[in-house]
C-alpha cells in the first residue's frame, strides 16, 4: 500500500499556543483513516494546514511524493484534496445545483450531469433547485460531501461528518463513505463518534496537544494506554465501571 | 408544433432563462428607450434621459462587481472621475475637437481598467468593512490628486471641447451613446450572472474561504470583476464629462456619486440584473427633479432618507421583494411551486436522509422558490 497523504513534523502555533507539534501522519491510498483526539488536540488545525487554510510554521505536507506545504486552498483542491468543515459550510444563497457547480471542473453540460449523479448518490437530488440556505443541517452535511465529490478528488478530508446529525443519517453517511472507499477513494476523517470511527476506519491516528500519541488499526489503538490516558481513558473506564455496576445489580 | 415554433424555442433556449414573455418585455422596453427622444424631443426630457441612462450603466457596472461578489465598493467614483479626466486630458493634450472626442471613449475604459488593477490588488486583500474603508480612502486620494496636480487643471478642472450642435437636438447623440452604455452594462451583468465566472463571484459573496477550498481562484475572480466594472464606469464617466462639458475635482470625484449608485442598487435589488436598472431609473430622475425644483440640499436629505427607508423596510430591494409578492398573488389558491422533489427522484434515493427539521423544510423550500423567482427577474 502506497502512502497518498503524508505530513512530516508539522509545527503550528497560534500566539503562545502550540496547535501542532512535530505532527507526522500517514494515510495509505485506498484506506479510510481516522483522526481522533480530545478537543483542542489540533485535528482541525492539521486539516487547515494540509488544505492550505493555515500556514505551517515548520514541517512538510506531501500528496503522494509531491510537496504541497503552504500552497493556497484552491491549488490544494485542484491537486486532488477535497475537504468538509466541522461547521458545515455551503453557499446559502445559491441553489443546491449551483453549489455543486462551484466545485465542478467539468464543462457545462458534463458538470450538471456529474453533479446530479453525486446528488443522487448522497440522496438529495430532489432538492437540486432549492436554495441551499433552506436545507436542514443534515442535508447540508450531505451537500458538502456531494460537492467535494463532484471534482473527483484523490483524497477526501471529512471534519466531523457525523457531528450533530441523527443516527439514521450517521448510518447513511457511513454507508456512502464505505461505497466510495470500495470504489477506491481515500478518506481522512476527524470524528468524535467513536462507534463511527472504529466501525469505519482501517487506521486510526490519535492526536494529543498537537502530537501523534498513537497510530494503527482501531482495535490496537483502542487498547493503547497512552490513548486511554489522552482521550478515551476516562470515558471507557467510566463506561466499563458503569456497565459493571449495572451487571452487578442485575445479577443480584 | 410548427417548425417555426420549434426554431423560436431553440432561439429562446439559447438565451436560456429568457421566457417569451420576458423577451417580449425587453424588446418593448428597448423600443421605448429608442423612441423616447422622438416622443419627448424637448431638451429637458432628453436631459433626464441622458442622466438616467448614465446611472443605469454605472449602477449595473457597480452591481456586477459589488452586488455579485458582496464587496461593497464606495470608491467607484475613482473610475467615474478618472474616465472624465482621461477624456478631458487626452482631448486637450492631443488637440482632439468636435465629435472626434467620442473616439477617445475606449481610452477611458482602458484608464479605468489600468487603475482598477493596482486598486483591486490592494483593496481586495481585505474584506467587508475594511474593504469599504479602503475604497473610500482611495477615493479621497484621487480627489486630492485631482485638486493638486497641474495636469488635471487643479481646482478649476477641465473643460470639454465645444460641440457645434443645434441646441434643440444637442442631447440626442448623447442619449443614444448613454443608451448603448446602459444596454452594454446590463448585457454584461446578465452574461456574468449566467456564467461560471458569475457563479464563482456569488459563491465568494456567500463564503469566500469555502469557495477557495473548492478550487475558486478568488483573487483572480474578484479582480477580473473589479477591472471590468471599473472599465465600464470610467467609460461612462467620459460620456458624462463630454455631456456636462466640464469636470472639477468635487464633481468628478463626488462622494454623493458613490452613495447614489449604492442606493440605486440597494433600492432596486442588489445582486439582481434588473434591480440596479430600476433603482437608477427611479432615483436619478427624482434627484434631478428635486435639484431643479427645490433647494439643492432638500434632494440630499431626501436621498439619505430614502437610503434609510430602503435598507430598513426593504433590505433586499424592490425586485426581489416585489417578485416574491407577485408570486404569492399568482399562486394563491393553487398548488404552489413544487417544494418537494419529484416522486421519481425521491424514489431514486430510498435510503435518503430525512430532514432533522422536516416539518419546516417544505415551507423553507417554498420560500426559497419564491425568493428565486424574485431574484432572477
Amino acid at each position: 500500500m502506497s502512502i497518498l497523504l503524508r505530513t512530516d513534523g508539522l509545527h503550528k502555533s497560534y500566539g503562545g499556543v502550540r496547535a501542532l507539534d512535530t505532527c507526522t501522519i500517514e494515510v495509505g491510498e485506498g484506506t479510510v483513516a481516522g483522526l481522533i483526539g480530545p478537543n483542542g488536540s489540533g485535528k482541525t488545525t492539521l486539516f487547515n494546514v494540509i488544505t492550505g487554510y493555515a500556514k505551517a510554521d515548520a514541517g512538510e505536507v506531501y500528496l503522494a511524493d509531491r510537496r504541497i506545504t503552504n500552497i493556497a486552498p484552491d491549488k490544494v483542491f485542484a491537486l486532488g484534496i477535497g475537504r468538509t468543515f466541522q461547521l458545515t459550510r455551503i453557499f446559502p444563497s445559491l441553489t443546491v445545483m449551483e453549489n455543486m457547480l462551484v466545485a465542478s471542473q467539468h464543462s457545462r453540460s458534463g458538470a450538471r450531469k456529474r453533479a446530479m449523479e453525486q446528488l443522487e448518490f448522497v440522496g438529495i437530488a430532489g432538492y437540486h433547485g432549492t436554495l441551499a440556505g433552506t436545507l436542514s443541517y443534515g442535508q447540508r452535511k450531505l451537500l458538502e460531501l456531494a460537492y467535494v465529490l463532484v471534482a473527483d478528488p484523490a483524497i477526501i478530508l471529512l471534519d466531523e461528518p457525523a457531528g450533530g446529525v441523527n443516527l439514521s443519517l450517521v448510518n447513511h453517511i457511513a454507508a456512502r463513505i464505505r461505497e466510495l472507499n470500495a470504489a477506491g477513494k481515500t478518506f481522512l476523517i476527524v470524528e468524535h463518534n467513536m462507534e463511527f470511527v472504529m466501525g469505519l476506519c482501517h487506521q486510526v491516528t490519535v492526536l494529543d496537544s498537537g502530537t501523534v500519541v498513537a497510530a494503527g488499526p482501531p482495535e490496537i489503538v483502542r487498547t493503547d494506554r497512552r490513548v486511554l490516558d489522552a482521550y478515551l481513558g476516562e470515558d471507557i473506564e467510566d463506561a466499563e465501571e458503569d456497565s459493571g455496576e449495572a451487571d452487578d445489580g442485575a445479577s443480584r | 408544433m410548427s417548425e417555426g415554433h420549434v426554431a423560436s424555442r431553440k432561439v429562446l433556449n439559447r438565451f436560456g432563462g429568457l421566457t417569451g414573455l420576458r423577451l417580449a418585455g425587453i424588446v418593448v422596453l428597448l423600443a421605448g428607450a429608442l423612441a423616447f427622444p422622438v416622443v419627448y424631443p424637448s431638451p429637458t426630457a432628453t436631459n433626464y434621459g441622458v442622466y438616467a441612462l448614465i446611472f443605469v450603466a454605472v449602477a449595473s457596472a457597480w452591481n456586477f462587481f459589488s452586488g455579485f461578489s458582496g464587496y461593497i465598493s464606495l470608491g467607484h467614483a475613482v473610475f467615474f472621475g478618472s474616465g472624465a479626466y482621461a477624456l478631458g486630458i487626452a482631448a486637450r493634450d492631443w488637440h482632439v475637437t468636435g465629435s472626434g472626442v467620442f473616439a477617445l471613449l475606449p481610452l477611458c475604459a482602458v484608464v479605468g481598467a489600468l487603475i482598477a488593477v493596482p486598486f483591486g490588488l490592494i483593496a481586495l486583500r481585505v474584506r467587508r468593512h475594511t474593504f469599504i474603508v479602503i475604497t473610500i480612502a482611495v477615493f479621497f486620494i484621487f480627489q486630492l490628486m485631482a485638486y493638486n496636480f497641474s495636469f488635471t487643471g487643479g481646482t478649476t478642472g477641465l473643460d470639454a471641447p465645444f460641440l457645434p450642435w443645434a441646441a434643440a437636438t444637442y442631447n440626442n447623440p448623447f442619449y443614444y451613446i448613454a443608451l448603448g452604455c446602459a444596454v452594454g452594462a446590463i448585457a454584461m451583468a446578465w452574461l456574468i450572472r449566467r456564467s461560471r465566472f458569475g457563479l464563482q463571484l456569488r459563491a465568494i459573496r456567500d463564503d469566500e474561504d469555502r469557495a477557495r477550498g473548492l478550487g475558486v481562484r478568488a483573487m483572480r475572480v474578484k479582480l477580473t470583476a473589479f477591472v471590468l466594472s471599473g472599465a465600464v464606469t470610467a467609460l461612462v464617466g467620459g460620456v458624462w464629462f463630454f455631456y456636462l462639458t466640464q469636470v472639477q475635482p468635487p464633481s468628478g470625484f463626488d462622494p454623493l456619486f458613490d452613495l447614489s449608485v449604492v442606493l440605486m442598487a440597494f433600492l432596486g435589488g442588489i445582486g439582481t440584473v434588473s434591480g440596479p436598472v430600476l433603482g437608477a431609473l427611479i432615483i436619478e430622475p427624482g434627484q434631478l427633479y428635486l435639484t431643479a425644483n427645490t433647494n439643492g440640499y432638500i434632494s440630499e436629505i431626501l436621498l439619505g432618507a430614502l437610503f434609510l427607508a430602503a435598507v430598513l423596510l426593504m433590505p433586499r430591494g424592490i425586485i426581489p421583494t416585489g417578485g416574491e409578492y407577485f408570486r404569492r398573488l399568482t399562486t394563491r389558491g393553487r398548488a404552489a411551486i413544487p417544494a418537494i422533489p419529484p416522486a421519481s427522484q425521491r424514489a431514486a434515493a430510498p435510503s435518503g436522509p430525512r430532514s432533522d427539521e422536516g416539518a419546516t423544510r417544505e415551507d423553507g423550500a417554498l420560500e426559497a422558490a419564491r425568493r428565486r423567482a424574485g431574484e432572477t427577474l
